[in-house]
């Protein structure tokens, strides 16, 4: 009741206070607090298993909290939110970066699908309510039309209308933004502002922090599951806000200058690999890029910011639209995975799961498959030597499996990645990319993999190191490429590389 | 896991193990319909050794009408199997396609003449041409599903619908008569041999698989591109290219059967020839355990299954089913073999087994 009285006094539609929940092995969300107030658009922050998505589906009823309670603008004490049937009827509603309507049908059915009662429908008066809604919310589109017909960024606005229409008080967007252009973007924040001025309450998402200080009130910063803090958005500047997602204070007095890696430039030989101009149809910027014998590299930056994307060129990953690579100096023509490959590189995948292990082959299998497929379709391993090899690496990374034929999915999430990574040694390749090889994985198996990278590298291997964690980042990499918005905005080495330098630029043109 | 086994009497973790092997339910299902008729009526077992009308020695029974009809299914059930790994659906155009194969087999050897008094072209040249057509609509049916991304059974579903139309056209309609006694050799029986021919023609299908499989990275690559097609690219494989191999395959086994269909009547009925034989082909991949989604594979365990399926349709033929009855029965079996070689309902009994053993100690 306490909760019901103090919310008047501060507007607020929505107050989440003490949320825990966990799933088996991991506590997703540690007593998280999180208030929305009337008519604002608040920023919900955070890196890679912060809790973000957690919160949202506990809010929105996908998953049910284990504890804490939920209080909403209008409704006595603490509600319960069992599924988001219930969620909607509350008020609260979703927009998801993939449009969840049905693109097939016109705008107006997608407006009153699941909404009407009864087998007649009255098509006449849908389609001029939608009219008056769109027309009020200054939508481009028409309510004959058909959904698939509008943009995307158009889509995005009709499920907002359709929530607006459902009487929610609490919109969540989750990274509305990520596939619109600035123009779109412009476009759907004159409607957020519209409704906030409604009264509104949104819940924004984004990876793209000019976004964030663009359209929000306020910001709400997790990390590791707990709340970090609530903050007026000017009361956080930039790099401020990058140190809280990261979790590192900006004047961490153990950032002592000198124990960066010192960066060996060796401009008497060409680098092992040098792009120039390399851009793909992920939307990156293009940008340039070399790396050379024996040196660890990184690339830095938000979730989002582009930094798998543009190791994904570097590999061929993704579909390459321009630029010019260069291996030890004589050109190469890279497009698809194979050709990089044959030139000597490895890529371990960001997304483990579905880009990486083969789920259903044994280890034994997982391990051989690139060296196989660089070996050729007529030359199998004998099941003596693959036998050799699973064994070997399966000592040399200390891989706990039950045996080589176990299926790779059955193994830890960590245990899965050195399957992975002995996939790309035994390739001995010159340069291996690693995107995120820590990420998901305990403790102990993250140092052991920092330690191999630096022993690959001092064997002469190169090696682009990934990771959302600074200071695996730092301890490993004598370089780093800082990406912000899809596009490279700096190269850090030597005395820069401290985390103070490294956020500041991160955040970029901090007023 | 194996310190567990070996706590376990060694009986149940005889059965445990047998159980989950995937082989383990057609192999079952084969003695189980061999059990049932062994008690129905011993009969079923019967060979006799006779002469067919050409004087020469042949055997007959309902085992040889097995091994016979089998082969057919056999030999099309090692190209589906690749075709559901590596793409994850079935090719529901095999018996359209047999129709062709068969068509051109029969054009290429008659000519423009239905009933030409000698062959017009030699028997391997007729059959390679055969070869090539169905392959050429393997690749078809490839290219829609790999390059572009139809689900296999709509992609196929074209050529299941014209393939019939297309094989009568071929030959203009005309049902050529082959008069050649040696052509009835590859359905039938070659002389002084009185084991029906399909079977070592099937055989030696399974022996060139086998080596195949063994000599090259084909179960490797089908394996890792109907697991994770994703994956795969990113190590360096062609999942589209696998795919599309994979109807090729198929398309050469279609091929083989086309010419045992036509060799055993030496004419064609284009809209009877091998009717439905493709949803046979699909149980034998399914009854071998094998996902239908796509993935992991085992060749042996569907070539069995295929001789299962041919085993239980001669089963209740020799019972009097009606013919027209006879999917019906079919279907209630087939129900009972899929279900239990589901994945799911594999580990839920191993799980039972399990557990009974675990309250049987305590």
């Amino acid at each position: 009741m306490k909760d019901g009285a103090a919310m008047k006094k501060d507007n607020a539609v929505l107050r989440m206070r003490n949320i825990h929940k966990s799933f088996p092995g991991v506590k997703a969300l540690q007593g998280v607090d999180f208030t929305l107030r009337e008519g604002e658009v608040h920023a919900l922050m955070g890196e890679n298993g912060a809790g973000k998505s957690t919160l949202i589906k506990v809010l929105t009823g996908v998953y049910t909290k284990d504890e804490g309670d939920i209080f909403l603008e209008g409704n006595e004490g603490a509600v319960s939110i069992r599924s988001p049937q219930e969620a909607q009827r509350l008020g609260i509603s979703t927009v998801y970066q993939e449009i969840t309507l049905c693109p097939n049908l016109s705008v107006a059915e997608n407006m009153y699908i699941g909404r009407t009662r009864g087998p007649v429908q009255n098509w006449k008066k849908m389609n001029a309510d939608t009219d008056k809604i769109l027309q009020s919310l200054d939508i481009p589109a028409k309510a004959s039309q058909q959904l698939a017909s509008c943009s995307i960024a158009v889509q995005q606005m009709v499920a907002i209308a359709r929530a607006v229409d459902m009487d929610c008080k609490v919109l969540i967007l989750d990274e509305p933004t990520s596939s619109l252009d600035e123009q779109e973007v412009a476009k759907l924040f004159k409607l957020m502002r519209d409704l906030k001025a409604k009264g509104v309450g949104i819940i924004f998402v984004t990876h793209f922090l000019d976004q964030v200080y663009e359209i929000c009130d306020r910001i709400t910063v997790m990390r590791d599951g707990g709340l970090v803090g609530e903050f007026e958005i000017k009361d956080l500047p930039r790099v401020q806000l990058v140190s809280k997602m990261l979790g590192k204070e900006l004047d961490d007095l153990s950032d002592i200058q000198g124990e960066y890696r010192t960066y060996d430039k060796r401009e008497d030989e060409a680098p092992v690999l040098e792009a120039e101009g390399l851009v793909s149809d992920a939307g990156i910027k293009p940008f340039d890029f070399h790396i050379s014998k024996g040196e660890v590299n990184g690339f830095t930056g938000l979730l989002g910011s582009g930094r798998s994307e543009c190791v994904r060129a570097i590999f061929g990953a993704d579909k390459v639209t321009g630029g010019t690579v260069k291996k030890n100096g004589k050109p190469v023509k890279i497009s698809r995975p194979i050709d990089a490959m044959r030139n000597g590189i490895g890529y371990l995948p960001e997304d483990r799961k579905i880009d990486g292990i083969v789920g259903d082959l044994s280890v034994r299998d997982n391990i051989i498959l690139a060296q196989q497929v660089l070996k050729g379709f007529f030359k199998p391993f004998s099941k003596a030597e693959a036998n050799k090899f699973a064994e070997e690496y399966i000592k040399l990374l200390s891989i706990k499996t039950a045996s080589a034929d176990t299926p790779i999915k059955s193994l830890s999430g960590g245990n899965q990645q050195k399957v992975i990574l002995a996939r790309w040694l035994l390739t001995h390749p010159e340069y291996l990319i690693l995107d995120e090889p820590t990420r998901g994985i305990d403790v102990g198996t993250k140092v052991d993999i920092q330690k191999l990278v630096l022993k690959l590298a001092s064997e002469g291997m190169s090696v682009t190191f990934i990771s959302s964690e600074l200071d695996e980042m730092l301890r490993t990499c004598s370089r780093l490429i800082v990406m912000r918005d899809r596009k490279m905005v700096g190269e850090l080495r030597e005395e820069d590389l401290n985390q103070t330098k490294v956020m500041n630029t991160i955040a970029g043109g901090d007023k | 896991m194996q310190g567990k086994d070996s706590n376990r009497s060694g009986v149940t973790s005889f059965f445990t193990k047998l159980f989950r092997q995937q082989i383990f339910i057609p192999l079952a299902a084969l003695v189980l319909l061999a059990v049932f008729n062994l008690i129905a009526d011993p009969g079923f077992f019967k060979i006799t050794l006779g002469y067919n009308s050409a004087g020469n020695p042949v055997l007959s029974g309902f085992l040889i009408t097995i091994l016979d009809s089998g082969s057919e299914l056999a030999i099309l059930a090692i190209g589906m199997t690749l075709v559901t790994a590596a793409s994850g659906g079935q090719d529901i155009s095999v018996g359209a396609a047999i129709a062709i194969s068969g068509s051109v087999l029969l054009r290429v050897l008659c000519g423009t003449d239905p009933r030409p008094e000698q062959l017009q072209a030699p028997i391997i040249v007729a059959f390679l041409v055969s070869c090539l057509v169905a392959m050429l609509f393997g690749a078809f049916n490839g290219v829609l599903v790999a390059y572009f991304k139809i689900q296999p059974m709509i992609a196929t579903l074209i050529l299941y619908t014209a393939g019939r139309s297309i094989a009568a056209w071929i030959n203009l309609n005309a049902l050529p008569i082959v008069s050649e006694p040696s052509f009835t050799y590859f359905g039938e029986f070659i002389p002084g041999i009185p084991i029906p021919t399909p079977f070592f023609i099937a055989v030696a299908c399974m022996i060139i698989i086998g080596l195949v499989l063994k000599f090259t990275n084909l179960r490797l690559y089908t394996q890792a591109v109907g697991i994770n097609a994703n994956s795969s690219r990113l190590n360096g494989l062609n999942p589209a290219f696998i795919k599309f191999i994979s109807f090729v395959i198929l398309g050469l086994c279609v091929a083989v059967v086309g010419l045992i269909k036509v060799s055993r009547i030496s004419t064609i009925n284009y809209s009877v020839i091998a009717k439905d034989i493709e949803m046979d082909a699909i149980l034998a991949v399914a009854l071998g355990g094998n996902p239908l989604g796509g993935g992991k594979f085992n060749m042996t365990a569907s070539i069995i299954g295929a001789y299962v399926i041919q085993l239980l349709t001669t089963t209740l033929y020799k019972f009097n089913v009606q013919s027209d009855a006879l999917p019906a029965y079919k279907a209630v079996v087939v129900i009972v073999l899929v279900v239990l070689s589901a994945p799911v309902v594999r580990d839920w009994i191993s799980g039972l087994a399990k557990k009974s053993k675990v309250k049987g100690v305590a």
